[in-house]
């Protein structure tokens, strides 16, 4: 079974690089209004069980994946 | 006293800091990362660097390797730890100091000599200094920028946690002399037991006059004290 992991840094805090890239967008003329940069992961799992992959993937995000301090994450069935 | 500095593939600091402890008259002894053992030790180090390339984030992968689990109980047993630059790092990973480093507010690597405050001077690592003292001390790194939330900043100002805050070099502590947009210009922290220290200035950078200063020498003497 397949997942996607999306990380990205919590809405109040400061993200330069994505501030970069969006003035970099505004200069090349570009229209947008916000960017926000973030990580992405994709993970196999040997486990039939949705529910139970979930877990797993869950424990592998909260342990070592994401710093629950300042990044939030989504996982999808892939 | 003895010491300990553990060793990360890609730590890079950690041969300044065992000569600096030596010359401190440490008897320090060096330990890979992969020992599950810590031989008998007053202090811990863990040294600046790039451990693991700094893979995924800063300090996380180191934060969970092997010798980590015998810091973590020595730490609960009241053992000295220094985490210094990349140190600091991986002992926010370790979930021993609370908060993080994110990306300088610059987006550049940072390398000069700036200056901190001592904003207490009565812990193990800080009691010959004075209060408010001004140090010169360098900082190298990319990712120095101190956060935390709310509620630990707070926790960290009721109880005297704050260990150094940048400044300028007559004291002032503004937006101008924060190098790396950290929260409140915090430069080094303390646990809640004072036994554990995080800090991205270099320490061990600043204890010969030949080639800098001797700055960083009192933090290391005073825990002799």
């Amino acid at each position: 079974m397949k997942f996607s992991i999306i990380v990205t840094l919590k809405k109040d805090v400061l993200d330069p690089q994505g501030k970069v890239v969006q003035n970099t967008l505004i200069d090349i003329g570009l229209n947008l209004k916000n960017i926000r940069q973030g990580k992405y992961f994709e993970i196999e799992v040997d486990e039939k069980n949705q529910s139970k992959a979930e877990k797993n993937i869950d424990e592998m995000c909260k342990k070592l994946l994401v710093n629950l301090i300042i990044e939030d994450y989504k996982i999808n069935k892939l | 006293m003895k010491s300990s500095v553990i060793v990360f593939p890609g730590s890079n600091c950690d041969r300044d800091i065992a000569v600096a402890l030596e010359k401190m008259q440490f008897r320090n002894q060096m330990v890979w990362h992969k020992e599950t053992r810590l031989p008998k030790t007053d202090l811990i180090v863990l040294p600046g660097g790039f451990s693991y390339g700094d893979y995924l984030r800063s300090g996380a992968i180191a934060g969970k390797s092997l010798i980590i689990n015998e810091v973590i109980k020595a730490a609960n047993d009241g053992c000295l730890i220094i985490g210094i630059c990349n140190g600091f790092q991986i002992l926010t990973e370790t979930g021993l100091l609370n908060g993080t480093l994110l990306r300088n507010k610059n987006l550049k690597f940072i390398n000069k000599d700036i200056h901190v405050k001592i904003m207490n001077n009565e812990t193990r690592f800080s009691n010959k200094y004075k209060k408010d003292q001004i140090l010169k001390i360098n900082i190298a790194h990319n990712e120095g920028n101190f956060f935390t939330d709310k509620k630990h900043l707070r926790d960290l100002k009721e109880n005297n946690l704050i260990a150094f805050k940048y400044c300028d070099e007559i004291g002032n502590i503004n937006e101008q002399s924060n190098p790396n947009g950290s929260l409140e210009n915090i430069a080094g922290i303390y646990n809640s037991k004072k036994n554990i220290l995080g800090m991205m200035p270099h320490p061990e950078r600043m204890v010969d006059q030949l080639i800098s200063n001797t700055d960083g020498e009192n933090l290391f003497s005073s825990i002799f004290n």
